[in-house]
């Protein structure tokens, strides 16, 4: 049962990050909202199946259950993804990051799939993603048509749907970011793993779940070279009203 | 235990001499069973034993103020302040990913990992150190692909960035390459564990995957030449599994943070026997066992399949008598495999018992350490004078400067790596400050205001045609790549990579490397805390160059003064710290463009050296340097079109003019002279940088100003063809530069 059940943690959002054997960004989403946000973080270990007293619910990246079988096809079995589907339909806020974005589609809670990338390798580098809509609650911190620049590593990042979900997802301004160049430009060019649409991430239709693949948690530090992933966090934390707090860090 | 007549083709199965065989004899008083004979094969081959290597590598100077954890553990350890260590080794692989290039070098990564993990350091960082043949060769291309695919399927999954390395092309490897991996992590000062079986009566407990009958006898395979029949080799190699190793380092820590551990060792070479015999032969115990307890992968496997597979991520660990079930629980937690199997015990010896039986029983301290030591003969190799001689007179000097610089950023050796570290994540912990593709990869330490910078290096080449000079320039290289990054070397990892030490000029370059090694960390102050040798690394009878790979770490104590090696804005001023002289000996200019691998390698000074790294070092900390890059490979034209077209985020020209000074315009423009460093810094300090070299008495000079979109390199005092000098479009470097590998390998 998560600990911060009951507890009082007044002025400060309290994040789930969630734990799958083999997720492996689990510390770095844990380090952003607790060291570098000020915010309050639990891990959540997969065979929790509770999560009440929490604001969000973090899907970290990595290689839940090794990506045996297919990215996220194991650990959608697992018991806490009855209590995320939960707390998702209540309108509990939900981020899933690169394999978290995996398993938010194995489960259903995001619409499509993911294959391969096209080169068929696994592909870490800095990617540019557009900000498709800004008026959502994981992206009210940018500007609309905003260019981030954000890493990706990943080898099944190609998302592919059928036309008529895209269409839906389309028309129902669910595409929240698109994979472009420095200046902006959507382009084959610009798409790094052929998804379709050069889609980067995407948000269900009640706006209260993203799948991405990009790592924000990856450029949210000055010290790393790049803030731009910071704001997705801050724009969490801004849909909840709170501040972000000063940092603990040095060097940050 | 069964009547079994040793004969002399059981002794050469199982690689052991008669000598050795009558040692073993003496040791037991009686002959040895099968699974007796098997742990002394696999415990006194080359790759547990160090028998041909030990005596030499004990002139290594191995101690220092921040030493933690010296030589002979799993890793090193060096205290980097804050109630930290740094715990890093570097291991080679060479021999399974030559037979099997995904798996040998994804078990490779495997086994540096557990290596660091064991000693309670979480891993933070990983380097990999490659030799291949020439990409020309489709088998070669298959190596490449295989080795990398299979560095990062292992490390990406287990979320350990691979944050850099390096890799060269030569003929010389296309039967042997190599495979060095390095790995670092970080662990509190007083809680780093031993492998160490202490405490009379307390479990010994197996956790991590299920024994099987894979990698039988890989330490004996790795110990050995190779012919065309090295692929019958295969099944040795083991087989790995990211994901279960995910789940034991996790598994461990969490053992860790509590105190119910009391020595933990991995399962390596020679699986459970080493760990087993090693743990209670540094303790002075013993162990005693019961396989049938052993959790197996299939039934019928016998006492010397459990006690020689290599069946990988495994972990034998010592705990406290009655926290028995605290352990059992977090393995489970982690979905291991787990059982207690045995008992330390008092006598000294490992008892291997099958449902109550013993089966085998031997002195600890006999298989771990009394294992052969050969002083072996060694000699100059009768090539050697032909290989140094090298008449400059013969060699016609550059015509088209620009046709030789593009040339040599064709050659894979210099070309950017791109192609394969963008396979490697690179940034997950979120440490990395800088990315593969500079000097030396930096990476924040959390919590402090710290960082580390990691450079792997080698030139076997050098080494091939001076053992003694090659080995000094791979340790002063290496530390020079650190320096470059503002950071100051606290400690060295070696992978010592040659060929079959029973040949004497095998054994001659062997003695001299070490020879060099010592006294260039002994000059730069840096202790080797860990390593590994790698003999034998020859197929049908022709040997590597020698290559003592090195890992080096430096300390950057303010992690915002760290700099990077590409020029940063228009307009900064070029300096260059350090002599260039008439070194092409050995030059990747000469096997370029003249196909020649001969010579003597660059003269290096290491007083020079060390003034120089000394002052860059101070000038980044003075914060007056905005970018700093090591002449290496290619020379000074190579080392500033990588300060031009390096760096990720812009391309940035430069117009530079160099006196000729008396040299051959090749040896100004390619040659590999030591200690020289290039720096760019705001055009307002150029003179107060100077003026700071000249004074720690480092030769320091101007030699041009950052700008534009060409690399212009002019040649000042020579009255010869204009193409001496050169001039090239950014673009155009770049494009060779850039996908000189993915066109090699047709992905272009």
């Amino acid at each position: 049962m998560p600990y911060a059940m009951g507890r009082k943690l007044v002025g400060i959002m309290k994040i789930g990050v969630v734990v799958f054997p083999g997720s492996n960004c689990d510390h770095d989403c844990q380090y952003i909202f607790k060291d570098v946000l000020g915010q309050y973080v639990e891990m959540i270990w997969h065979k929790e199946t509770l999560l009440a007293g929490l604001d969000a619910i973090v899907l970290p990246g990595g290689f839940s259950y090794g990506d045996y079988l297919r990215t996220g096809a194991i650990a959608r079995f697992s018991p806490v993804m009855g209590a995320v589907k939960a707390f998702a339909n209540k309108g509990g806020l939900v981020i899933g990051i690169c394999n978290g974005f995996q398993i938010l589609l194995e489960a259903g809670l995001l619409p499509g799939v993911m294959l391969r990338n096209t080169s068929l390798n696994f592909i870490c580098k800095d990617v540019y993603v557009k900000v498709e809509n800004a008026a959502t609650r994981f992206t009210n911190q940018c500007e609309s048509g905003q260019v981030l620049k954000i890493p990706i590593a990943h080898a099944d990042g190609n998302y592919y749907t059928d036309p008529v979900t895209l269409g839906g997802i389309k028309a129902n301004a669910q595409v929240i970011f698109r994979y472009c160049t420095a200046d902006g430009k959507v382009t084959p060019d610009a798409n790094p793993n052929g998804s379709l649409d050069n889609i980067a991430g995407i948000m269900n239709a009640d706006g209260n779940v993203l799948g991405m693949m990009p790592h924000p948690e990856r450029s949210a530090e000055a010290i790393l070279g790049n803030e731009d992933g910071r704001l997705i966090f801050q724009s969490m934390l801004s849909s909840f009203g709170k501040p972000e707090l000063q940092s603990k860090l040095i060097g940050v | 235990m069964n009547a079994l007549v040793i004969t002399k083709a059981i002794l050469e199965q199982h690689k052991l001499s008669d000598d050795e065989y009558k040692k073993i004899l003496e040791i037991l008083g009686r002959e040895p069973n099968w699974t007796e004979l098997g742990m002394f094969s696999a415990m006194w081959s080359e790759h547990c034993s160090y028998k041909s290597s030990r005596i030499h590598l004990k002139k290594l100077p191995t101690t220092g103020p921040r030493v933690v954890q010296g030589p002979g553990e799993n890793a090193g350890a060096v205290d980097i302040g804050d109630g930290l260590c740094a715990v890093f080794k570097m291991e080679s692989h060479n021999h399974p990913s030559f037979i099997e290039p995904y798996q040998g070098a994804a078990t490779g990564v495997g086994g540096i990992l557990r290596d660091i993990f064991t000693m309670g350091a979480r891993p933070i960082a990983l380097l990999n150190s490659l030799r291949f043949g020439g990409l020309d060769n489709a088998n070669t291309r298959h190596l490449l692909k295989g080795v990398v695919s299979g560095i990062a399927g292992y490390g990406n999954c287990m979320g350990v960035p691979t944050v850099g390395g390096e890799i060269v092309f030569n003929d010389i490897y296309a039967l042997n390459p190599l495979v060095n991996v390095f790995c670092l992590g970080i662990a509190k000062k007083d809680k780093i564990f031993l492998g160490k079986a202490a405490g009379i009566g307390n479990p010994v407990i197996y956790f991590g995957s299920k024994t099987g009958r894979d990698g039988i006898h890989g330490a004996t395979m790795a110990s050995d030449s190779f012919d065309e029949q090295a692929a019958q080799k295969r099944p040795t190699v083991q087989v790995g599994d990211p994901f279960t190793e995910k789940l034991l380092l996790e598994a461990c820590l969490e053992l860790m943070a509590g105190d119910c551990l009391v020595g933990i060792q991995d399962m390596g070479a020679a699986g459970l026997t080493s760990s087993a015999c090693e743990m209670a032969s540094r303790e002075g115990t013993g162990v005693e066992l019961e396989l049938a307890d052993v959790p197996r992968r299939e039934p019928g496997m016998t006492p010397y399949e459990i006690m020689l597979s290599e069946s990988q991520e495994r972990m034998l660990m010592v705990a406290k008598a009655g926290r028995e079930d605290e352990v059992i629980k977090i393995c489970r937690k982690w979905d291991l495999d787990v059982a207690v199997i045995g008992r330390v015990t008092d006598t000294g010896k490992v008892v291997l018992k099958e449902n109550g039986q013993v089966v085998a029983e031997i002195p600890a301290k006999a298989l771990a350490d009394e294992g052969p030591r050969y002083d072996r003969p060694s000699s100059p190799p009768a090539y050697q004078e032909m290989l140094q001689a090298l008449n400059h007179d013969a060699l016609p000097d550059v015509k088209d400067a620009n046709a030789a610089l593009l040339a040599l950023l064709d050659s894979p050796t210099i070309a950017s790596k791109r192609w394969v570290y963008e396979q490697y994540d690179h940034m997950v912990r979120t440490n990395t400050m800088v990315r593969p593709g500079s000097d030396a990869a930096v990476l924040r330490v959390k919590g402090t205001n710290k960082a580390l910078a990691l450079s792997v290096d080698c030139n076997g080449r050098y080494c091939l045609l001076n053992p003694y000079e090659g080995a000094k320039i791979a340790i002063a290289e290496c530390a020079r790549n650190l320096a470059c990054s503002g950071a100051e070397p606290i400690g060295v990892t070696d992978c010592l990579n040659f060929g079959n030490p029973q040949r004497p000029e095998v054994m001659w370059q062997f003695v001299l490397a070490i020879e060099g090694l010592k006294d260039a960390c002994e000059a730069l102050n840096v202790p080797i805390v860990s390593g590994n040798v790698s003999l034998y690394n020859e197929t049908n009878d022709l040997s590597i160059y020698p290559t003592p790979m090195i890992g080096m770490v430096g300390l950057i104590e303010d992690a915002d003064c760290a700099v990077t090696q590409w020029f940063k804005g228009r307009g900064d001023a070029i300096i260059l710290l350090g002599q260039t002289r008439e070194d092409l000996g050995g030059t990747e200019y000469l096997k370029v463009l003249h196909h020649r691998e001969q010579g003597s390698p660059p003269l290096l000074s290491l007083d020079t050296e060390k003034a120089v790294q000394a002052c860059t070092i101070r000038l980044i900390r003075e914060g007056l340097v905005l970018s700093a890059h090591d002449c290496s490979d290619g020379g000074l034209a190579v080392a500033l079109t990588e300060c031009c077209i390096s760096g990720s985020a812009q391309r940035l020209g430069a117009v530079v003019q160099l006196p000729l000074d008396g040299l051959r315009r090749d040896a100004l423009l390619f040659g590999e002279s030591q200690s020289r460093i290039l720096l760019s810094v705001k055009a307002e300090l150029a003179e107060r940088v100077l003026d700071v070299a000249w004074d720690a008495g480092v030769h320091a000079a101007r030699i041009g100003t950052v700008g534009g979109d060409r690399l212009v390199i002019q040649v000042d005092g020579d009255q010869r063809a204009s193409g001496c000098n050169i001039d090239l479009e950014l673009t155009a470097l770049y494009d060779h530069w850039g996908s000189a590998i993915p066109r090699a390998l047709g992905q272009d």
